[in-house]
């Protein structure tokens, strides 16, 4: 069978390690428009805060081992009746099965000043490699930037640039921050982190234009005010690349329409990652599209001929020195319980939503250890903890042994060495059959012979029984 | 330990070694109650054909019963259908004699050991990296001076109190200590930062970690080019764990995962592993992936830091070195190599083609016993399969099944109890010999009293047994020194090469570490200093992938089930449960699992459960526990009847080591 994947982005070249990795005897041809190899898109903020190099970023490929990866071949159309797809250098490949990972592309608002299939050189989106070039070849020489665009890839961004040592401002339409998953409290917490990391924001504006020149750029917002600095990135969203598809003929909506299967309405033709609409969602995210490249690879190699996607609930997460932030679900509304906590001068809030014993929303800023757990929990839908601070303390609650109070408190059952099995009532008979210092007690009862752990405890057992011998008995 | 034979008993008294430094758990103050014990074995034990039951025999009766049995099977069914199993127990010199006489007097190829199940992940990691397997590639103390010790699926609070001992000098002189379990062990509890990933995702976790470093710059660039090869393959493999998918996976918060990369790469840093990471089907790579994260981060051969693999069994390294694996001859070399094969049969006066292949590892022949194609006869020294193996239930119906089964051990274990011979052997105290710790350390074991009357050593038994098969047992002496020092010839020039060590210089200088090739010259404490014995000198990089645990949990099955030790238990529990004093701290099994899965499954503290899988059940008591993740229960698996953990767990084995997946599978839980 001849698989061909149109699009070697994180979709296309998962896809093509899935169908390597069962090892069936498909011809598989990758073709990628963008002439590098593939790389891991999650690691571009990285990039721009230069603490990677581009080899850095580069994902594991499987070209030359049973599968043909073509990059900087863009794919000009598909013809159905035939079974082909057309190359833009002119060739013809034959599919028994076509996959689309064709990705998404930055959307580039209408702005007064600039021509969005033009811009110029202090005007990027930030989107691919090759944007992220562009912004490193302009930040190199540059002091300031605007950042247009406060959603999760816009600061990601703007904290890389920062990273940088540039002077970074980000502009956001909304009243705060990644609105879409936070509530405006948690977007005012993050816009304070950001700001002690060199990220200014203006917050509750649009901007209507640029005004470029070879110096700098200036952007004019709603309010009249304008903006300069020397380079402008844009970060206002994608849209699916659904133009291939669209021409075909195939159902499109916002994305490619597929099913469980990834099946678009040619049963021949999949899509997979973000040109792909499932259940009416496009997702713009890595994992529901590495776990859709397994769905495709298991159904077409008869691996497992009944598997279906079943789509997990996004969880955003920003992680860069100094911040970070989970945001799931959506904790604001609904039914059920809330748990809050938030300390805003140290850059920490919490927002958790509770139904029937399973967490439905979560947002955690700043240092909140139980982030794994609480990611854990709402993706797996795992029953929360009884005790529900838990949820905001870690799940160490109440596992830390309590601290060591008084001998004289303890327990005369209370195990002091656990390598050799001596209660604290072994320790005081000892002394008092005649044992009097530590190495005594020791060669009597074995007790700290193990790890050596409870050294401490058996000298402040002996300690504490010298004392209270020499109150206790009159003389 | 010191032994002293005070009259009537023999007593431990702790030893100044550098290994374990005077420190002693219950297990090893009361080894001596094992000697006299009164269920102590002293006469050959035959299976009466008419009652079924075991009786006493002669030495003479038995060991004619098993030859007449070998011959049986071997006419019927060819010279594979007889099978050895041995143990990470036996003396250097037990498990050398052992490999020989499967190879040279049974010729079958039929033989592997419980070890399998013990450090086979991290032997088989550890020579694709560096082209070796010492557990430490450095003596113990260098733990202490580590400024990070990342401990992965480690324990030894409880499995190996000692070793603490240079934890808390590791401590106290400022150092870091982390440590990554499912659990809140005794060991967790002492950790400056506690890792707790869902069982079976440490892998993801070690890539992500790695992960991490390339992106903060952490990578030793110069120490991976001049002293590594495939980096590259590795670093865009790890590009795929970013840390938040990992977190999703594992639950370990990223901030936990970036302060523990930079605390392994400020200062020196000692990365170890043991069954936690080790006991899975995915067990090497698992391994590989801390291998590849301590070579990126430069330190294997970096004096006072490394990677290591702590081993479980007395003799867990030696006994992993000269035979007893089924790949294997003596000297860590392998048994389909042309060169060590004319070696080895040189030493052992035989023509090399005449030496079988390689066998299958130790539970496919487990589980291939009395199957079609698979051996008849098994001869088992010192190993319990019907307690440690996987899917327990179905090894000892695999061993009842057969023509005959030979258990030669010092206490009616539960696999002897279903043998057709049981041959009495000695006790640790009571004959000489050699072991080999994780240090590489070849170490003396000495006799203090002669074995009770009735009784006899491992070697004498094969010796027996290869003169009724062989006519002769001029190949398989009963003195131990004779047979250290054909081992040391057979060793000579092979990776554990043990041809300079000698008893006398083992006493003179605390043990001598191998590679020791010449008796006048050094032995090596610390290995990789300069080069890795590999071809080009290079460690290897290796690239691994993450993928699910064999069985994931699901509607039926919604629990994680992982087994693990207990402090006053050791193994099987042959030994430990028939010591007062232990079974007093540790009297039985039991079932760990969180408060507030207890709360739902309305259970309390010491109720009956029953924890099913698709393999098998245990019944054992609730004990709650907030140590646990609320998704995973756990059980010990010291123990047999009801209670046996191993009826439960899951016999799928990792693809290059065999090592079966003992720490994860799905069960429910219920009240009994």
């Amino acid at each position: 069978m001849n698989i061909v994947i149109v699009g070697y982005g994180m979709a296309g070249s998962r896809l093509a390690a899935e169908l390597h990795a069962r090892g069936a005897d498909h011809k598989v041809t990758v073709l990628g428009s963008e002439p590098h190899r593939a790389y891991n898109r999650i690691m571009l903020s990285t990039l721009l805060a230069g603490k990677i190099d581009e080899p850095d970023m580069e994902l594991a490929e499987v070209a030359g081992q049973g599968v043909d990866v073509r990059t900087g071949i863009g794919v000009v159309g598909v013809d159905r009746t035939a079974r082909e797809v057309r190359t833009d250098d002119g060739d013809r490949i034959r599919y028994d099965h076509l996959v689309l990972a064709t990705g998404s592309r930055a959307v580039v608002p209408p702005l007064a000043g600039i021509d969005p299939a033009d811009l110029p050189p202090r005007v990027v989106a930030f989107r691919t490699l090759d944007d992220c070039r562009r912004i490193l070849a302009v930040a190199r020489d540059a002091r300031s930037v605007l950042v247009l665009g406060g959603g999760l890839l816009g600061l990601e961004a703007a904290r890389g640039l920062a990273a940088r040592g540039l002077d970074v401002t980000v502009v956001h339409p909304m009243g705060h921050l990644m609105e879409r998953q936070l509530d405006p409290a948690a977007g005012a917490v993050l816009a304070g982190t950001l700001e002690e990391l060199g990220v200014r924001t203006e917050l509750a504006v649009a901007a209507s234009g640029v005004d470029v020149d070879a110096d700098e750029i200036r952007l004019r917002l709603t309010d009249g005010r304008t903006l300069a600095a020397d380079l402008l990135v844009l970060s206002c969203g994608v849209r699916p690349e659904t133009g291939l598809a669209a021409a075909a003929g195939l159902t499109v909506e916002r994305g490619v329409v597929v099913d469980d299967r990834l099946r678009s309405s040619d049963p021949d033709i999949s899509a997979i990652g973000d040109c792909a609409q499932h259940d009416g969602a496009v997702t713009g995210l890595v994992a529901p599209a590495w776990a859709q490249a397994r769905v495709v690879a298991q159904v077409l190699t008869g691996e497992d001929p009944t598997a279906r996607y079943r789509p997990r609930p996004p969880v955003t997460r920003l992680k860069a020195a100094g911040i970070d932030l989970a945001a799931m679900g959506d904790p604001t509304t609904g039914p059920g319980e809330e748990l809050t906590f938030a300390d805003p001068a140290r850059g920490t809030y919490a927002r958790l939503r509770i139904h029937q014993e399973r967490l439905t929303g979560a947002i955690l800023l700043g240092d909140n250890p139980s982030v794994g757990a609480v990611v854990q929990l709402f993706d797996r839908g795992g029953p929360v903890p009884v005790d529900r601070r838990a949820l905001l303390l870690g799940r160490a609650l109440g596992t830390t042994a309590a601290p060591a109070g008084s001998p004289a408190l303890m327990p005369d059952a209370t195990t002091v060495c656990q390598c050799n099995d001596v209660p604290k009532r072994a320790l005081v008979a000892c002394w008092r059959a005649g044992a009097r210092t530590v190495d005594d007690v020791v060669a009597a009862t074995r007790a700290g012979t193990g790890c050596g752990g409870c050294r401490d405890a058996v000298a402040g057992i002996v300690a504490w029984l010298s004392e209270a011998d020499s109150v206790a008995v009159p003389r | 330990m010191t032994l002293r034979d005070s009259g009537d008993r023999v007593e431990v008294l702790p030893r100044q070694f550098p290994t374990n430094r005077g420190g002693l758990c219950q297990k090893g103050w009361t080894a001596a109650e094992l000697l006299d014990h009164p269920d102590r074995l002293t006469t050959p034990l035959l299976r009466d054909p008419a009652s079924g039951e075991l009786r006493p025999a002669s030495w003479e009766a038995a060991l004619d019963r098993v030859a007449a049995g070998i011959h049986a099977v071997r006419a019927a069914h060819g010279r594979d259908a007889v099978a050895v199993f041995g143990g990470g127990g036996l003396t250097n010199e037990k498990a050398y004699a052992l490999g020989k006489f499967a190879r040279v007097a049974l010729r079958t190829r039929n033989i592997d050991y419980n070890g399998r199940w013990c450090m086979s992940s991290a032997a088989a990691a550890g020579i694709r990296a560096f082209g070796i397997d010492r557990g430490l590639p450095f003596p113990l103390a260098d733990l202490g001076r580590a400024d990070t010790l990342l401990l992965v699926g480690a324990n030894p609070a409880e499995t190996m109190p000692p070793l603490m001992r240079h934890v808390t000098d590791q401590r106290e002189r400022g150092g870091r200590l982390i440590v990554v379990d499912p659990r809140v062990t005794a060991t967790a509890r002492q950790a400056d930062l506690h890792l707790q990933p869902l069982p079976g995702t440490d892998l993801a976790v070690a890539n992500a970690l790695l992960h991490i470093a390339v992106t903060e710059g952490l990578v030793d660039k110069a120490y991976v080019d001049a002293r590594t090869t495939g980096f590259e393959e590795v670093r865009r493999t790890v590009a795929g764990y970013w840390p938040a998918e990992v977190e999703r996976l594992s639950g370990v918060p990223v901030a936990d995962l970036e302060e523990t990369v930079r605390a392994l790469a400020d200062g020196s840093a000692i990365i170890l592993t043991a069954r936690g990471a080790e006991q899975h089907a995915k067990g090497v790579d698992t391994v590989s992936a801390f291998v590849n994260l301590a070579l990126a981060l430069g330190l294997p051969g970096r004096p006072g830091s490394g990677y290591g693999c702590l081993t479980g069994q007395g003799n867990g390294q030696g006994g992993r070195e000269h035979g007893q694996k089924a790949d294997q001859l003596p000297g860590y070399r392998k048994i389909d190599d042309p060169a060590a094969r004319t070696h080895v049969a040189g030493v052992w006066g035989v023509d090399p083609d005449d030496l079988p292949g390689p066998g299958v590892p130790a539970y496919q022949l487990l589980d291939s016993l009395g199957m079609p194609g698979g051996p008849r006869a098994l001869l088992v020294f010192g190993s319990n399969p019907v307690i440690s193996a996987p899917r327990a239930a179905r090894v000892t119906e695999r061993l009842r099944g057969l023509d005959l089964l030979v258990v030669a051990d010092f206490l009616l274990s539960e696999t002897a109890a279903l043998a057709d011979v049981v041959l009495p052997v000695a006790q640790w105290a009571e004959e000489e010999g050699t072991m080999t710790n994780l240090e590489g350390r070849v170490l003396r074991r000495q006799a203090l009293r002669p074995p009770p009357p009735g009784v006899r050593t491992d070697l004498d038994i094969l010796a027996g047994l290869a003169t009724r098969l062989t006519g002769t047992d001029a190949a398989f002496p009963t003195d131990p020194r004779t047979v250290f020092a054909e081992l040391r010839r057979a060793s000579a020039g092979g990776p554990a090469d043990y041809a300079g060590v000698t008893w006398e210089r083992i006493e003179r200088d605390e043990g001598a570490f191998w590679p020791c090739p010449d008796p006048d010259g050094p032995d090596t404490p610390r290995l990789f200093a300069d080069r890795f014995p590999t071809p080009d000198g290079r460690a290897r990089f290796h690239p691994v992938s993450h993928r699910p645990a064999a069985e994931e949990v699901c509607a039926e099955y919604p629990l994680h089930f992982t087994t693990g030790r207990v402090l006053a238990q050791y193994q099987s529990g042959t030994q430990t449960r028939r010591v007062a004093a232990l079974r007093k701290a540790a009297p039985r099994g039991f079932v760990e699992l969180h408060p507030d899965l207890a709360d739902r499954l309305d259970v309390e503290e010491g109720d009956e459960l029953v924890v099913t899988s698709r393999r098998g059940e245990l019944r054992a008591p609730a004990r709650l526990s907030p140590a646990i993740r609320p998704d995973t229960v756990f059980a010990p698996f010291h123990w047999g009847g009801a209670a046996r953990a191993n009826s439960v767990t899951n016999d799928a084995t990792d693809p290059v080591s065999g090592m079966p997946e003992f720490k994860i599978c799905a069960v429910r839980v219920e009240k009994a």
